[in-house]
């Protein structure tokens, strides 16, 4: 086991290495230059000039890069060019308000996902199964953004049941719960569709297997069948697509804390782009690469504890 | 112990509706088997054996198979109008069950030890802890070698013929009277054939179970079973002591088959085959199913289904040509 998060954290070096190369191309290819950006719409060109050369701009691409690389090693991921302040302490910020938002997704999103995939299963062909079917297209197929929009309609305006602008303090607290229920449900609700499906087809797969039919002939009941050796096996999928879906977690994010304006990383990210506030941008971009690297070793790692035969 | 037999099938039918029809897959099964005793059930791919052995089990999904009639009874209890939840305690209990493939027929992500534990405690309500050491036990009855480490070893870490060795403590957890074998060898290579066959008639032996195999291979039969019943298209088409079967087959098809059988005195002379090949279960067949391909089939056999009859105590065939006088 140890070896094997070891082995995912060597292979991670390259893909973080690739983040630094895009994120440092961003400065480069995208339009608008930061020293004019930094200098303010007034500035003589000489001072934007000596802007330039005190940011290093004036250097050969790759020197740049290269001491960019050196930097970020030390832990430097520079300054934000409007707040000014570091942007280590920016991200630091932003980044537990952004984990709680992921947690209180996934907390209710995939059990709830698994639980609905599981039943469809077991009434297989059955209005009920029928009826959840239909919740989890709509659960794909709605655009993300589309349903924090009618959560903030409904639920916040009209019927003014939960807040939905901005944070309410830690999760453990009551306004902070209030506060990011509204972003939470709207985030999972694209997670429910998926799991769903997934849970019941591989549900369905699993349940055809010999070794059902052996927990059968023990004498277990069809709960016990369905539950330790139908579920059990059939979770095994359902992780795989729960870290391939990472990604969406982390893009919906981005949406979701720009809609309820959430102060988490994602509308870090979308302000420092829309600022063209470069050396933000870049921390914002490796801090969710990273997230997503880590998402993925946390999936492989319960991939192993669900599947013994990964072990080997 | 009374004289009612431990297990006694009467007239069973079974159907699968599959796309609306009904189409049966046994029917007229009888057969009784005493406690102590081993009975093969013999025949090709399709021919309703492994159906029957799920049928005692209650195991037949339902839908889209259901019982078309008959009684299964087991102990004098029969089993078709049992409580779901009582018959749950029959499985795994009274009754053990050993699959064909020891690769799939155990749960991959659980250990060995604990697929026995589930059952023990299940049935015996024992505790983990001498769950587990029973379950030890049970390993180390059915020769798996290190039994105390094995016990910890997930199926993919065992060899086929270990998984089943696995398997047969699993069906034995709960000394069960009746051991339901559907092909427990199939999957095997023969030397490991040969240690089940021997493991199991030798776990027979000790605890005093009822033995129903279920094989497609005469030559297991041969070995392991003092009677036998040949299926064909889901009928019962001949019944007999062992013995008397492969001394003296009555139903061209039982002579059919054991023409099939290599020997080994033989030279190299091409393998009889019985021409033709098993009808559908759905076909409607007037006469003996048997009929399309059998060499003694006259007009009589082609419009009347014929009877299982007695030609001698324990010897039953369904043929109208029976006896046959000279066995091929």
């Amino acid at each position: 086991m140890m070896t094997q998060v070891l082995n995912r954290l060597i292979i991670s070096i390259p893909v973080l290495f690739g983040v630094l190369l895009l994120g440092f191309c961003l400065l480069i290819l995208v339009p608008g230059d930061p020293a004019i950006v930094l200098a303010g719409p007034t500035a003589t060109p000489e001072v934007v000039e000596a802007i330039r050369q005190e940011m290093g701009l004036d250097e050969p691409v790759l020197v740049q890069f290269l001491s960019y690389l050196g930097r970020v090693l030390q832990g430097d991921l520079g300054r934000s060019l409007i707040s000014n302040k570091t942007v280590v302490s920016e991200l630091g910020a932003a980044v537990v308000p952004t984990l709680e938002l992921m947690v209180a997704c996934l907390i209710w999103s995939i059990p709830l996902g698994i639980a609905l995939g599981t039943l469809a299963a077991v009434f297989r062909g059955r209005i009920i199964d029928r009826a959840i079917m239909a919740v989890s297209v709509a659960g794909v197929s709605l655009p993300i953004f589309f349903i924090c929009l009618m959560m903030i309609h409904f639920v916040g305006v009209q019927w003014r049941l939960l807040p939905f602008i901005g944070r309410g303090g830690p999760l453990w607290t009551v306004e902070g719960l209030r506060h990011i229920a509204l972003p939470a449900l709207s985030l999972g609700a694209i997670f429910i569709g998926p799991v769903a499906r997934m849970t019941r087809s591989s549900v369905l797969e699993v349940l055809k297997l010999d070794h059902v039919r052996t927990a059968r002939a023990k004498g277990l009941s069809e709960t016990q069948v369905i539950l330790r050796h139908g579920l059990r096996n059939a979770l095994i999928p359902v992780v795989t697509l729960v870290g391939l879906q990472a990604g969406y977690l982390v893009g919906g994010a981005v949406v979701t804390e720009s809609i309820f304006s959430y102060p988490g990383l994602g509308r870090l990210a979308v302000g420092a782009i829309l600022s063209s506030d470069f050396p933000l941008a870049q921390g914002a971009i490796l801090i969710l690469a990273l997230g997503f690297i880590l998402i993925n070793m946390v999936v492989d790692i319960l991939y192993a504890l669900l599947d013994p035969r990964v072990q080997a | 112990m009374t004289d009612t037999p431990l297990l006694e099938v009467d007239d069973l039918a079974v159907e699968f509706r599959i796309g609306g029809r009904a189409q049966r897959a046994v029917s007229g099964v009888s057969f009784t088997l005493e406690r102590g005793r081993t009975l093969g059930v013999v025949g090709e791919s399709g021919c309703g054996k492994s159906v029957t052995s799920l049928a005692i089990m209650r195991l037949v999904p339902q839908p889209p198979g259901h019982y078309a009639g008959g009684a299964i009874r087991f102990g004098g209890t029969d089993l078709l109008s049992l409580p779901e939840r009582e018959m749950r305690r029959l499985r795994g209990g009274r009754i053990g069950m050993i699959f064909q493939e020891p690769m799939t027929s155990l749960n991959p992500v659980y250990t060995c030890g604990d697929q026995i534990v589930e059952s023990l405690r299940v049935h015996s309500g024992l505790d983990r802890r001498a769950a587990r050491e029973r379950a030890v036990e049970l390993l180390d009855l059915v020769g798996l070698p290190s039994p105390k480490s094995r016990v910890d070893d997930y199926p993919h870490q065992l060899s086929g013929g270990q998984r089943q060795r696995v398997m047969i403590a699993l069906a034995l957890a709960n000394d069960p009277d009746l051991l339901i074998a559907d092909e427990p060898t199939t999957a095997l290579d023969v030397t490991i054939q040969a240690q089940i066959l021997d493991l199991m008639g030798d776990l027979r032996d000790r605890t005093g179970a009822a033995v129903l195999l279920v094989t497609h291979d005469l030559g297991v039969v041969a070995q392991t079973c003092e009677d036998v019943v040949v299926m064909y298209a889901g009928r019962i088409v001949e019944k007999a002591p062992t013995g008397a079967l492969f001394a003296d087959p009555q139903h061209p098809y039982t002579i059919g088959l054991m023409a099939a059988v290599p020997r080994i005195d033989a030279g190299v002379a091409r393998l009889a085959t019985i021409p033709g090949s098993v009808p559908p279960p759905w076909a409607r067949i007037a006469g003996c199913r048997f009929a399309s391909r059998c060499p003694l089939a006259s007009e009589r056999c082609r419009t009347e289904d014929p009877p299982l009859r007695a030609l001698a105590p324990g010897h039953a065939v369904a043929c109208w040509h029976a006896p046959i006088e000279e066995a091929a």
